[in-house]
């Protein structure tokens, strides 16, 4: 635990990260209407978890988020997007047809873009945090030689 | 008469600047982290020349609207939507494998990495 | 089934994308191993069925979310296309099983999942690559089979993989980035990206500087990719430090596709001006071509460690893909393209057996391979002839592409040309015969005379691509016709 005593920076942060969250998944809900979407939802909700790993420090950031989850994470959020690609093929239109996924074509086409942009934004937030935790865990390697067990943990991707 | 306004080709004319810069920060420099950046100013570069392009004098966001007629270009902004990620990719794994340089030669100096590399024969 | 051919141009893409991730979340070596066998298998069979429908049909536009092209993304597959699809998923299918035994030797326990998963995305990159009718889409899929390459490279066990990945990443990524911004510049004039309207809209503009400084900045992005003399020094050390099966499928389709795609760019692209005509360039690429050819086979002559030899090898037999490209007749066009085709059969089977050099005495060099025509006979008798392959020795598949090379700069009158290919290939025969003087006219060193061979799954895949190099070198119905009214069709465009 770094940072015992920035008490400051800690209580802002505790106020902070949820209205960060908050605001990624306006992002990644409104993008299919308005300027948003997967790519920038995925980064800010990373966004969220980077502070509080540079906070709290890698350990508990891996605690709250193990490596399998982002692991499971970045994979679904592929298999998500190319699904939904799959399933239009199955109804019966292209590779990403929207338009046979409801009765509508417009509610169709709806539903096609949350589904997909969900799906990237799950890869973005999972690589994103991948991105940080390999280089943080190597950074915690380097500072503080005397626990493998954290830097294992970190670097564990 | 030509009508010249201030900003003109500017756009440009910086685009091939960054681009040049970044170029030879890739060649000239041996440092491999200044490498890595010197291509992220050369991307950047590619990023604004696309931006630059679909600008169009007038023309607002392309959100349907009353009373907008002039809409910018959309499509290079997605492009490089998708190329600003690709390029986050690289910079990732090549900052990942320059980490793995410094570990595995204790260097990351190029010419240092190179003559290390040549005793391994 | 007829799901599957309604929907199999972009199945051969999904296919491998999908597979990827499930690799990652199995994440364990042997399982993800068979996942990928099973899908670089199935794939193939697809390819196969790709090929039937284009031979069949002609050319196959598929519409990617049922929005036509030019406003959508379309995929877009002509003969050259399939060809390239089949020659990436045939070697995939043909790597994979080799890959297990190979990679278990080669790289640590805990990261083979992640080789695999590679694989993967590598394939679906480079057959996106070759499939997409788009010019953006082409960039997004260079990127894609890129960036697995470069992390399949820095598997290697040697540190110099690191080294050799990096800077293949830094030289990769100017490529692709010059090959954008030579793109914007299309775009700027014609406001398209769908290849096959850019071919429409071009020549309106082809008298334009940008037009001449984006041919420029494409030919030479993709001219880094597909390792061009001079611009081909990431590749020897990225092919000499790399897993060995990672080595055997790169060296056999990595070029191969982005060749393809230079050739769609050059022929279909800016196909309505001929380009390399229009802007006078074609004695430069030809001279680059020529200088590739001898520069690549005199540096080969001197290298000690054999996968080195082999990848410099490879920048000389780029110089002939480009030199049939050159040219610029259909018998040297369909030259290039077979010679895409041969030379991904003789590549691939000949570091798979040095793949088994390197499993059981691990070690390439030169020095080390004394003796082994009696250490490992089978794996010697394969280098031997896949050696011939590159020579370009009657029956085996490097003499029909050079056959039909010849032929072409005949042809076209460049009899210098025809006997400068002839003397390339008296290079290979020189590169060849001291790594066939080592293993069987030199005693084996002392200590390790006893004849260990190679494992069956790494023997019967080598020999298999083996067999196909010398089939398709005394029967070259298939791949010829296939190339030569490729070669038409493209060519055909430019009049």
């Amino acid at each position: 635990m770094m940072m015992r005593r920035k008490m400051v920076l800690r209580v802002v942060s505790k106020l902070l990260i949820p209205f960060i969250l908050l605001f990624a998944l306006y992002v990644q809900w409104h993008g299919d209407f308005g300027p948003g979407g997967g790519f920038q939802a995925g980064v800010i909700f990373a966004a969220a978890f980077m502070l509080y790993g540079l906070i709290y420090g890698l350990g508990t950031l891996r605690e709250a988020l193990p490596s399998w989850v982002t692991r499971l994470v970045l994979s679904l959020g592929v298999l998500l997007y190319a699904g939904v690609g799959v399933v239009c093929l199955l109804l019966g239109g292209n590779f990403l047809d929207y338009d046979v996924l409801a009765h509508d074509p417009l509610h169709g086409q709806h539903y096609g873009i949350i589904l997909v942009e969900f799906g990237v934004g799950l890869t973005v937030f999972a690589g994103i945090i991948t991105i940080f935790c390999a280089f943080a865990g190597r950074a915690a390697a380097d500072v503080n030689p005397h626990d493998p067990e954290e830097t294992a943990r970190a670097g564990d991707d | 008469m030509i009508e010249y306004e201030f900003p003109g080709l500017l756009n440009y004319w910086i685009v091939f600047l960054l681009m040049m810069i970044g170029l030879y920060i890739v060649i000239g420099h041996e440092n491999l982290i200044k490498k890595i950046v010197g291509l992220n100013v050369f991307q950047v570069s590619v990023f604004v020349f696309y931006i630059s392009m679909a600008k169009i004098k007038g023309g607002t966001a392309p959100i349907l609207a009353d009373g907008i007629e002039v809409y910018s270009n959309p499509l290079p902004h997605v492009l490089i939507l998708t190329a600003i990620v690709v390029g986050v990719a690289t910079t990732a794994l090549g900052l990942a494998l320059v980490v793995r340089v410094q570990e595995s030669f204790g260097t990351i100096e190029d010419d240092e990495v190179r003559e290390q590399e040549e005793q391994d024969g | 089934m007829s799901f599957i051919a309604e929907h199999i141009s972009v199945l051969v893409v999904i296919v491998p994308l999908m597979a990827a991730p499930l690799c990652v979340i199995v994440r364990h070596g042997a399982v993800s191993w068979g996942w990928a066998t099973l899908v670089c298998l199935a794939n193939f069979g697809l390819s196969i069925l790709l090929m039937q429908q284009v031979l069949a049909n002609g050319t196959i536009v598929y519409d990617l979310g049922g929005w036509e092209g030019p406003w959508g993304i379309v995929y877009h597959i002509d003969e050259v296309g399939a060809l390239v699809v089949l020659i990436v998923s045939a070697i995939a299918a043909i790597v994979m099983p080799y890959a297990k035994e190979s990679i278990e030797r080669e790289i640590p326990k805990e990261r083979h999942y992640l080789a695999y998963c590679m694989m993967l995305l590598c394939i679906a990159g480079l057959i996106g690559m070759a499939v997409t009718g788009d010019a953006f889409n082409l960039f997004v899929f260079l990127e894609v089979s890129s960036l697995a390459t470069y992390v399949l490279i820095a598997l290697g066990n040697d540190r110099r993989a690191l080294t050799a990945a990096l800077r293949y990443l830094i030289l990769g990524t100017v490529g692709a980035t010059f090959y954008v911004i030579g793109l914007g510049m299309i775009y700027m004039m014609t406001g398209s990206l769908n290849m096959t309207d850019l071919a429409s809209l071009l020549p309106a503009v082809q008298n334009t500087g940008t037009v001449h400084v984006a041919l420029a900045f494409i030919v030479v992005g993709f001219g880094l990719k597909l390792a061009l003399f001079p611009l081909h020094v990431w590749l020897p050390n990225a092919y000499t430090f790399a897993p060995s099966a990672v080595t055997a499928f790169l060296a056999a389709t990595a070029t191969k596709v982005a060749v393809y795609a230079l050739i769609r760019l050059i022929f279909t692209v800016f196909g309505d001006i001929d380009p390399l005509e229009t802007y006078g360039v074609r004695a430069a690429v030809m001279v680059l071509a020529i200088a590739g050819m001898f520069a690549g086979s005199l540096i080969a002559i001197y290298q000690s460690n054999v996968k080195r030899l082999l990848a410099y090898s490879s920048v000389a037999q780029v110089g002939y893909m480009i030199l049939g490209i050159s040219i610029g007749n259909a018998p040297a066009m369909a030259g290039g393209i077979i010679h895409m085709f041969n030379h991904a059969l003789m590549k691939g089977a000949l570091f798979m057996a040095l793949g088994c050099v390197f499993y059981v005495i691990g070690s390439v060099k030169l020095e080390d391979m004394a003796g082994l025509g009696k250490r490992m006979p089978l794996t010697a008798a394969a280098i031997v002839a896949g050696g011939f392959s590159l020579i370009g020795v009657p029956l085996t598949v490097g003499f029909i592409s050079k056959f039909y090379l010849v032929e072409g700069a005949l042809a076209a009158g460049m009899w210098p040309v025809a006997l400068l290919i002839m003397l390339s290939s008296l290079l290979a025969v020189i590169y060849v015969w001291r790594v066939v003087e080592v293993m069987y006219f030199r005693s084996p060193a002392i200590g390790c005379e006893t004849r260990t061979e190679a494992p069956m799954s790494l023997l019967v895949p080598t020999y298999i691509l083996l067999g196909a190099a010398f089939w398709f070198g005394i029967d070259a119905t298939f791949t010829g016709d296939v190339a030569m009214s490729a070669a038409q069709t493209l060519l055909g465009g430019s009049k």
